[in-house]
C-alpha cells in the first residue's frame, strides 16, 4: 500500500449512513463546499434554481442533482463524490436512509474504508441509526465515527450530546463495534464541518475533516494466505493463460499450488501480464494471469491456495445473511450462491435464529422465511463443493450472495467452518474419495438420505393424493423424489403379474426391491400400494434395511365406510356387486399396520394436513446424517 | 513480507480488467463502443490487458458523419495498429430524412445520430452486452451508475430501481431484449485517465493538445464541439491544468447543456 498522503494512494471511502432526515446530504454538502471541492459555478447554479422556484438554498442540494430527488427530497442512490482535505483524498459515498433502500446502501458501505455515521440531535437514535450501524458490522468496516448533527436544533446543548453519546456507544459495543469519534456538529452553519466550534466550546474534540484524516486504509490483505480466484481460462494463442484475481496473499513464479475443490496440485510456471513486468510476484488485488507447469484441469470458480493454508472445502455452512429484495427467502427454495467466482445451486436447510436489524431482539420461532431487511442466522446447503473461509478470517472469501432468477436478493457472511490439515482433508475428502460412492457421500452432495416412505391403507384412503402431494412438496425443497405406484409399476415392470395371492406377493416383492435400489440411490421413494399383509410389508422393511435404506412405514386410515363412499374408480362398486373379486376391505383382510412410524387420519385430516403429519417427521429423519463423518 | 507497492492506478487498472473479464464470462455476444476518444483508448488499452493482448469482441464506431478527420484518421491507423474488428455503423435513416446540426438542435441531432445509431447496432447484432467508458466523475447523473447497468428494451435506465451491486458480484442476467451496459471505467477520474495515458503510453489523437492556445479537454461531433483556451502541449501540462481547473470536463459539449437537466434526458433515453 502507498503512503495515504500521496496523491498516488486510492481515495479512502467513506460510507455517510443515518436515519433519513438527520442531515447526511446536508453534512456531505457541507464538506464538498467548505473543501472547495464544488466545480465553479455550481453553488450559484443552484442557488438560481431554488430562488426561481422561491424555496430556502440548502447545502442537500448540491448532491440532489437528479430531477427526481429534488422532487422527493430524498437521496434514492449510491453516488461517488470526490473531496480532500490537505492531507488525503477521499471518495464520499453517499448512501440513503430510506428504510426500502437497503440495497443502495449495501452497494455504497460494501466497499467503504470507513463510515460516518450521522444523528440528528434533534430525534436521536432511531430506527436507522441502530440498522445501519448493525450492516456496517456484518460488511466488516471498523471504522466509524459518529457526528450528532444538527447541534443548533437543540441550542448547542452538552448535556443532550451526551446523553446521545452514551447511549449510542453502548448499542455499538454490544455489536462490536467502537467509534473512532462522536462529534457534536452542524452542518448547516457549519460548527465543527471543517472549522472547530465557537458555538460548542465545551467540546475539544476533533472536527469532521480532522477525524477523517486520522483514519487509515483498510488493512491490505497482502499479509493474508493465498487466494487467488479463478475467472477463466484463455486459450487466445497457444498459451494455456489461468486469469483471476489474487483475493489475498502473494502468488510468485515457482509457488506450489492447490486449486480447490479438485485438490490438485501444480506449480506455477509464469506470471501473465500484457505490457508489464512478469517476473515480479502478483499480490492481494492484482487481476493476473497464470501458466502451470502441469496442465491439471481447473475452471471458472477454482480457489488456488498454498499447501499449508487451503480453504475450507464444504457443502454446507452457517451465516449471518440479510434479505434485500420483496420476495421473502424461503426455506427449501434452490437458489444461486455466488461467492468470488464460483456459482453454484444452494438452499437454506434452516432458520436458526432471525434478528431485528433495529432492536437486536433474536427470535427463534421456527421460522420458514425471511422479509426483506431482516437478518439471519441461517444453515445452507450447496449442490457440490463450495470453497469457503470464515469471514473473520479472509473476508474476501467468506463472503456471498444469493441470486435468484439472476437477481441478487441478499448476501451473507460465513463463520464457524472449521479448518482441516490438508493431509487430513487429502485422506478423508468427502467429495474426491476413490472407490465406490456411498451413501453418506450422496446425501452429503443433495441434503437428505434416500429413503422409502411406504404408504398403506385401504383403496380410497387417499394413498395416491397423499404420495402426489408429497412428492411435490419434497421436491420444491429441491429434493430427490419419485412415487412408486400401481400405475407406473404395473404396467411394465409387473406386467406379467395378475392378482392371485401368489401374484400379489411378487408385486409387493419388486416394489421393496427397486424402492430400496432407488433409496440407495438417494432418492426418496414413496410407495403407494394398499399392501395388505403385515407379512408383506414387513419383508418390505427387511428389504429397504438390508440396503441401508430407511423405511418408515405410513398408514392412511380411513374407515372403510368413509373409503367406500369416496369410491374414486367405482371399485367397491363392483366389488359388492361381485363383479370383483378378493377385494381388501370387502371379501378379502385388510391388516391394520400394528406399530407404523406415522399415522395420518384422511377421514379428519386434509390433504395437506396429512403431508404436514408426514413432512414432520419425515424431514429430519432424511437430514440425520453426519455432514463431516 | 511483501514489499510490492500498488498505487491508485493500480488499483484501478486491476478494477477495470476483473469487469472485463467478468463481463466476458457473463455474456456471450459482447461489442465495445469506440469514439476514438482518451477514455475509450484506455478502454481498449485495458481490453488488451485484460485478454493478454487479444480483444475477443468487435469494436463498435458510432459515424455521426460530423467526425472531426483527425479522429478518423486516428481510427484507421488504431484499427490496423490494434488489428480490432470494427464495425462502423452511421444512421443513414437519419441523415437522409436531413437530420443534421445545419437544421435541427444538438440534442435532437445527438440523440438520431448517437442513441438511435447505437439502437439500430443492436438490433441488427443483438449483442448482450455493451462495454462503455463511462466514469463517475464526468456528471452527476453518471456517479450513480453501477459497473453492470441493464437497460431495457426501449435503452431506458431505471435509475431508481437499480441491480444491488457489492463484494464483486454484478447483475449479468439481462432480460429478453435486454443489454448490460458494462462500465469498466466507472471509478476513473478525468486525471486518473491522464496519468494512465501517460504511464502506459497509449496513443491517443493530437487534438487533445494545444495548437495555437487552444485544446480539446472533451471530443464529440465537430460542430458542437468547442476547444478550451490552454496552452497545454504535453500529459504533464493538461495534468497540472486539471488539477488547477474548477471548471467541468464536458463544458465544451454543447447538447449537454442544450436545457436544464439536458444530460439526464439524454441518457434516460440511451445516451452513454
Amino acid at each position: 500500500m502507498a503512503d495515504p498522503q500521496s496523491s498516488a494512494a486510492s481515495p479512502l471511502k467513506v460510507v455517510f449512513v443515518g436515519h433519513v432526515d438527520h442531515g447526511k446530504s446536508t453534512l456531505i454538502g457541507r464538506i464538498l463546499h467548505d473543501t472547495g471541492s464544488l466545480p465553479e459555478g455550481k453553488i450559484e447554479d443552484i442557488k438560481k434554481a431554488c430562488a426561481a422556484e422561491g424555496m430556502e438554498f440548502e447545502f442537500a442540494f448540491l448532491l440532489d442533482a437528479l430531477i427526481e430527488e429534488q422532487k422527493q427530497n430524498v437521496t434514492i442512490d449510491t453516488t461517488q463524490i470526490p473531496f480532500r482535505t490537505a492531507r488525503a483524498r477521499y471518495a464520499i459515498i453517499d448512501a440513503p436512509g430510506h428504510k426500502e433502500f437497503l440495497k443502495n446502501m449495501i452497494t455504497g458501505a460494501s466497499s467503504a474504508d470507513a463510515a460516518i455515521l450521522v444523528i440528528g440531535a434533534n430525534e436521536g437514535v432511531r430506527e436507522q441509526s441502530r440498522r445501519h450501524a448493525y450492516l456496517l458490522g456484518l460488511l466488516g468496516i471498523k471504522q466509524i465515527i459518529v457526528v450528532v448533527n444538527k447541534m443548533d436544533l437543540v441550542d448547542f446543548s452538552e448535556a443532550r450530546f451526551h446523553e446521545i453519546e452514551s447511549d449510542y456507544r453502548k448499542f455499538l459495543v454490544d455489536l462490536g463495534l467502537e467509534a473512532s469519534a462522536f462529534i457534536p456538529a452542524s452542518a448547516k452553519q457549519g460548527e465543527n464541518v471543517a472549522r472547530a466550534t465557537m458555538k460548542m466550546k465545551w467540546y475539544c474534540g476533533a472536527s469532521v475533516l480532522e477525524a477523517l484524516d486520522l483514519l487509515q486504509p483498510q488493512k491490505p490483505d497482502v499479509d493474508l494466505p493465498l487466494r487467488f480466484c479463478v475467472q477463466d481460462v484463455y486459450r487466445f494463442d497457444v498459451r494455456r493463460i489461468i486469469a483471476g484475481r489474487i483475493e489475498t496473499g502473494t502468488l510468485r513464479v515457482g509457488d506450489q499450488l492447490v486449486f480447490s475443490p479438485a485438490n490438485k496440485s501444480s506449480v506455477v510456471a509464469s506470471i501473465e501480464r500484457w505490457n508489464a513486468l512478469a517476473t515480479s510476484p502478483a499480490v492481494a488485488g492484482d487481476s493476473v494471469g497464470i501458466t502451470l507447469s502441469e496442465q491439471i484441469f481447473v475452471e471458472r470458480g477454482y480457489v488456488a491456495s498454498h499447501e499449508n493454508e487451503t480453504p475450507i472445502e464444504t457443502n454446507r455452512f452457517h451465516a449471518d445473511l440479510f434479505w434485500i429484495v420483496r420476495e421473502p427467502l424461503r426455506l427449501g427454495h434452490l437458489y444461486n450462491l455466488r461467492l468470488a467466482t464460483q456459482d453454484l445451486k444452494c438452499q437454506v436447510v434452516s432458520i436458526e435464529e432471525v434478528m431485528d436489524s433495529s432492536t437486536l431482539e433474536t427470535k427463534n420461532d421456527g421460522r420458514e422465511q425471511l422479509e426483506r431487511n431482516e437478518i439471519g442466522k441461517l444453515t445452507i446447503q450447496t449442490r457440490g463443493p463450495l470453497v469457503i473461509d470464515n469471514h473473520d478470517r479472509i473476508p474476501n472469501l467468506g463472503r456471498f450472495v444469493i441470486v435468484d432468477d439472476g437477481e441478487i436478493c441478499g448476501g451473507g457472511t460465513i463463520f464457524g467452518g472449521v479448518y482441516t490439515d490438508r493431509q487430513v482433508t487429502k485422506s478423508q475428502n468427502i467429495f474426491w474419495t476413490e472407490g465406490k460412492i456411498t451413501a453418506q457421500q450422496r446425501a452429503m452432495r443433495s441434503g437428505h438420505r434416500g429413503a422409502v416412505v411406504w404408504l398403506t391403507g385401504l383403496s380410497g384412503a387417499g394413498k395416491s393424493t397423499i404420495a402426489q402431494a408429497l412428492e411435490r412438496e419434497l421436491f420444491h425443497r429441491a429434493m430427490y423424489t419419485y412415487v412408486l405406484d400401481g400405475d407406473n409399476v404395473r404396467h411394465g415392470l409387473n406386467s406379467n403379474l395378475g392378482f392371485s395371492p401368489d401374484d400379489r406377493l411378487e408385486n409387493i416383492r419388486r416394489v421393496s426391491e427397486v424402492a430400496k435400489l432407488m433409496a440407495d440411490a438417494g432418492t426418496v421413494v414413496i410407495t403407494a400400494f394398499i399392501s395388505p399383509y403385515r407379512m408383506d410389508r414387513r419383508r418390505a422393511r427387511e428389504i429397504a434395511l438390508e440396503g441401508n435404506a430407511e423405511f418408515i412405514e405410513v398408514f392412511v386410515d380411513a374407515p372403510l365406510e368413509v373409503c367406500e363412499t369416496r369410491d374414486p374408480k367405482n371399485l367397491y362398486k363392483k366389488a359388492r356387486a361381485g363383479e370383483i373379486r378378493d377385494f381388501t376391505g370387502i371379501d378379502a383382510p385388510y391388516e391394520a399396520p400394528e406399530d407404523p412410524e406415522i399415522v395420518v387420519r384422511t377421514d379428519e385430516q386434509t390433504v395437506d394436513e396429512s403431508v404436514a403429519t408426514i413432512m414432520e417427521q419425515l424431514l429430519p429423519r432424511l437430514r440425520e446424517y453426519e455432514a463431516n463423518e | 513480507m511483501t514489499s510490492v507497492q500498488r498505487t491508485h492506478l493500480d488499483y484501478l487498472e486491476n478494477q477495470s480488467i476483473f469487469i472485463f473479464r467478468e463481463a466476458y464470462h457473463a455474456f456471450k455476444n459482447i461489442a465495445m463502443p469506440w469514439s476514438m476518444g482518451k477514455d475509450s483508448n484506455v478502454l481498449i488499452w485495458l481490453a488488451r490487458k485484460s485478454f493478454f493482448g487479444k480483444i475477443p469482441f468487435p469494436v463498435l464506431h458510432i459515424d455521426t458523419t460530423y467526425e472531426f478527420p483527425e479522429m478518423l484518421e486516428f481510427r484507421d491507423w488504431a484499427t490496423k495498429h490494434y488489428n480490432l474488428n470494427l464495425i462502423v455503423k452511421i444512421n443513414t435513416e437519419a441523415r437522409e430524412r436531413g437530420i443534421g446540426y445545419e437544421t435541427h438542435d444538438p440534442v435532437t441531432v445527438t440523440h438520431e445520430l448517437k442513441t438511435v445509431a447505437l439502437q439500430q447496432a443492436l438490433a441488427d447484432y443483438k449483442w448482450d452486452a455493451l462495454i462503455t467508458g463511462i466514469r463517475r466523475d464526468e456528471d452527476p447523473t453518471r456517479a450513480k451508475e453501477r459497473y453492470f447497468s441493464p437497460r431495457n428494451a426501449q435503452f431506458e435506465w431505471d435509475y431508481k430501481d437499480q441491480p444491488p451491486e457489492f463484494w464483486g458480484q454484478f447483475a449479468t442476467s439481462p432480460e429478453k431484449g435486454e443489454h448490460v451496459r458494462v462500465q469498466p471505467l466507472l471509478d476513473w477520474t478525468e486525471a486518473d485517465i491522464w496519468r494512465y495515458i501517460q504511464r502506459e503510453n497509449i496513443p491517443i489523437p493530437k487534438m487533445y493538445f494545444a495548437r495555437n492556445g487552444k485544446r480539446f479537454r472533451s471530443l464529440g461531433c465537430s460542430p458542437i464541439t468547442q476547444p478550451i483556451a490552454s496552452t497545454a502541449s504535453t500529459i504533464d501540462e493538461i495534468i497540472a491544468e486539471l488539477e488547477a481547473t474548477r471548471t467541468s470536463e464536458r463544458a465544451g459539449r454543447a447538447q449537454d447543456h442544450h436545457e436544464r437537466n439536458a444530460m439526464q434526458k439524454l441518457r434516460a433515453k440511451g445516451f452513454l
